[in-house]
């Protein structure tokens, strides 16, 4: 292969791969929005989907939902993550935390979503748990806590997943914030732990979190698959609406969709310009906090209670994941029972082929999407280096342009664009639109740990006259296994947690372990949503585990690599 | 042509400014140091010599080895040796594969093996062929560089800061070891430095930057 030719054209290949179906679906929503739509006979322009979308009794309802579980799942994972940092970053509980918290942000968010539901349901394990003793009851209460009409649970659900993620951020920004010292200045000089961390750090860091404090405000606000399990029915969030007018056989039915999407990209954007609006605010009262001299006398109380909500953020992906696998291997197990009469393997039995089948489609899309992904980034970094090219900050932000475009605005879009064109939906397309959402991720995730390579390890083996690709693959690549397994496992993570790519671009036809999960919610079958979860769950772990398992095995008996 | 190491009007220059000139030929078996605090471009210039200038420096003039002109040479194929001050060996090989990247292919494997138990014997380090890098002293890890380099026959060698990070006592040792090889090997030297007792024991011609 000839790399002087090839590696130059990486860089626009890779934001081809990633822009391009963006582009093209919000072009693909656009057209038919206002009426145009050729594959059912329909020529616009016309305002007449708009019409019909404000017609449906639900849109103010559904709207707010948006909004509401977005801005509140958004700034209470950050509330969260920020106080934890500030009062415990450095001591044994955060640490603690860090362990428990890390391995969680590869648990797919329908997965966690489930086992949520399974925790807190009025049949649930915690209902299970506290009766008859504390609660009295000896059948469910009548209560609607899953899918409440507020989607307090969906942002709950919602919540639990962000915190581990946020929190992995936030300890990337730390290192290069110089916090520690800042935090011991300003305990010398009187202040609390937490206003002392709020006051100094807190905005070198923020300023480095608010790329992804934004794609976990616009993904919130478009989620479908935890919307569709623990989100209110009457009327659901505007993207479940949206999923449903693009599933309906009518197409026409579409038309009223991609206005639907439409609206939903407005909303996204006017989210984001709020959030902007209200860190200029905030920005303008914290610094007349810091100008009041105010120590942080309740500094104390404020990080026991951040502690103890980060905790049982970590607890309730946990312990849902503890009660899938019960339900998972669950006889029968009658209310309010805390465990099941008896254990049994029928119910993996009975699921499992179903699952190995979904599980083999998982792992074809995810590992090839992942390589094409960790092959493409590793080309753009190589090249970077190479050529000396260098990515301003405003390029920094194309790369998180398809994780802030909501995805329910632009994948309609890419589906009915491929409808107009006469494109066969399938597995191949499904991959591309994954490539979408994997590739920033893969990017992000090996960025950093590239980049910090010490070049003058490229300078003498250059002189030891190993030309470019002998430096790469000899030298770089190898030294650099453990961040590459680790990108790669992050690219196969966001890869086997895709639903709506998968669903809307698969035409229904392509059947992973996370479409076949998501569609059992409407069914009431725990013991098959167990088997499915966990299997989901496994898909996303395994290779996390692998990532860490391989660089200590290859490099055992090499110590200057494994801390690194 | 002559052998040796010739740098003709060479002048780096970043946005303009002109940070150093150097004209000078420095033959086959001498060593040349260059001398002057730190940020006044002198890893810039080794920088320039083998191939690998960050960008926004701008280098004009020429530089010649053994006779051939090297300046628009790809890195990889100049034949310039350098060590750092960090014995920078691949913490992913072992002692032995780390000499094997530096020795220049060919030979059978019987072969190549005895030339780098050779190499570690010239050094006082037989049999460390499958130890870790990372396990060695600072020491061993300086001579498996120096062998590591001198495998790889370059034509000559360069030297940034190559003994600041050694203590006192193993400096001097190090230091004789690096310029009695590349003397035996008549091998044209360019050290950077701004210690002036490396400076010293290099007894060769001095340049001072960034006093003029």
């Amino acid at each position: 292969m000839n790399s002087r030719r090839f590696l130059p054209l990486l860089p626009a290949l890779t934001l081809l791969a990633m822009l391009g179906p963006v582009v093209a679906g919000l072009w693909g929503t656009l057209m038919p929005a206002f009426g145009h739509l050729p594959a059912a006979g329909l020529t616009g322009p016309s305002l007449d989907p708009f019409r019909d979308l404000f017609d449906w009794a639900g849109l103010p309802r559904a709207m707010l939902l948006s909004v509401s579980t977005g801005l509140l799942a958004t700034s209470i994972s950050l509330l969260i993550v920020m106080l934890v940092t500030a009062g415990w970053s450095g001591t044994r509980p955060f640490r603690v935390l860090e362990r428990l918290l890390s391995p969680l942000l590869s648990v797919p968010h329908a997965a966690a979503a489930f086992g949520l539901a399974f925790l807190i349901a009025p049949s649930g394990w915690l209902s299970r748990l506290l009766s008859p003793g504390v609660t009295g009851w000896d059948r469910p209460p009548d209560l609607l806590i899953v899918q409440d009409t507020w989607g307090l649970t969906m942002t709950a659900g919602l919540i639990v997943k962000e915190v581990p993620f946020l929190l992995l951020i936030t300890l990337a920004a730390l290192g290069q914030a110089d916090a520690k010292r800042s935090v011991t200045v300003a305990q010398a000089l009187g202040y609390g732990r937490v206003t002392g961390w709020l006051k100094t750090v807190f905005p070198r860091v923020y300023a480095q979190i608010r790329p992804p404090i934004y794609v976990v405000l616009a993904y919130s606000m478009s989620v479908v698959d935890v919307a569709v399990i623990l989100g209110p029915n009457t009327p659901p969030s505007l993207s479940v609406q949206i999923v449903k007018l693009m599933s309906d056989p009518d197409l026409a039915m579409r038309l009223e969709g991609a206005a639907a999407a439409l609206v939903q990209l407005g909303l996204v954007i006017g989210a984001l310009v709020f959030w902007r609006l209200g860190e200029v605010v905030a920005g303008r009262l914290g610094r007349r906090w810091v100008a009041s001299g105010a120590r942080g006398r309740f500094d104390p109380v404020v990080a026991e209670v951040a502690l103890l909500a980060g905790v049982a953020s970590a607890l309730a992906v946990l312990l849902g994941l503890v009660v899938l696998t019960i339900w998972s291997f669950a006889g029968f197990w009658g209310f309010p029972d805390a465990l099941p009469d008896q254990f049994t393997w029928r119910n993996w039995m009975r699921f499992g082929p179903g699952t190995l089948e979904a599980l083999g489609e998982t792992a074809l899309i995810a590992v090839t999407v992942a390589m094409v992904a960790l092959i493409l980034t590793i080309g753009c970094l190589e090249a970077e280096y190479r050529y000396g090219l260098s990515f301003s900050a405003r390029a920094v932000w194309l790369l998180y342009l398809p994780l802030l475009i909501p995805q329910t605005a632009f994948l309609p879009g890419l589906q009915t664009l491929m409808l107009n064109v006469g494109a066969d939906v399938g597995r191949l397309p499904v991959m591309l639109a994954h490539l979408v959402f994997v590739l920033p991720y893969v990017f992000l995730s090996l960025a950093d740990p590239f980049r910090a390579w010490d070049t003058r390890m490229g300078t003498i083996a250059t002189a030891l006259r190993a030309s470019p690709n002998g430096v790469l693959w000899r030298v770089r690549l190898p030294m650099l296994l453990r961040p590459i397994l680790t990108a790669l496992a992050v690219g196969l993570a966001v890869s086997v947690g895709q639903y709506l790519a998968t669903l809307l671009i698969g035409g229904g036809r392509v059947a992973t372990l996370t479409t076949e999960a998501v569609a059992l919610a409407s069914g009431s079958d725990r013991r098959a949503i167990g088997v499915y979860g966990l299997m989901q769950t496994g898909a996303a772990l395994v290779p996390f585990t692998l990532a860490l398992l391989i660089p200590a095995l290859v490099w055992r008996n090499r110590k200057g690599l494994r801390h690194g | 042509m002559d052998k040796g190491l010739s740098l003709r009007n060479v002048t780096i220059t970043k946005d303009g400014v002109p940070l150093l000139s150097v004209h000078h030929d420095v033959r086959p078996g001498e060593v040349l140091t260059i001398m002057g605090p730190s940020g006044v471009g002198k890893s810039t210039l080794l920088a320039f010599i083998t191939g690998t200038l960050a960008p926004d420096f701008v280098a004009e003039g020429e530089v010649w080895l053994d006779g051939h002109n090297v300046t628009h040479a790809a890195p990889h194929q100049r034949r310039v040796g350098i060590l750092f001050q960090d014995d920078l060996l691949f913490p992913h090989l072992s002692v032995g594969a780390n000499l094997a990247f530096g020795l220049q292919p060919g030979g059978t494997a019987a072969e190549r093996k005895a030339k780098i138990a050779e190499a570690l014997d010239e050094v006082g380090m037989s049999g460390f062929e499958d130890r870790d890098p990372a396990t060695l002293s600072g020491g061993q890890k300086a001579r498996v560089a120096l062998m590591r380099m001198l495998l790889s026959e370059p034509c000559g060698l360069l030297l940034d800061e190559p003994f600041s990070r050694l203590d006192a006592a193993l400096r001097a040792q190090v230091r004789d070891m690096v310029f009695d090889r590349a003397r035996a090997r008549a091998l044209p030297v360019l050290m950077v430095t701004h210690d002036a007792e490396d400076a010293q024991a290099a007894g060769g011609v001095i340049i001072t930057l960034g006093q003029s």
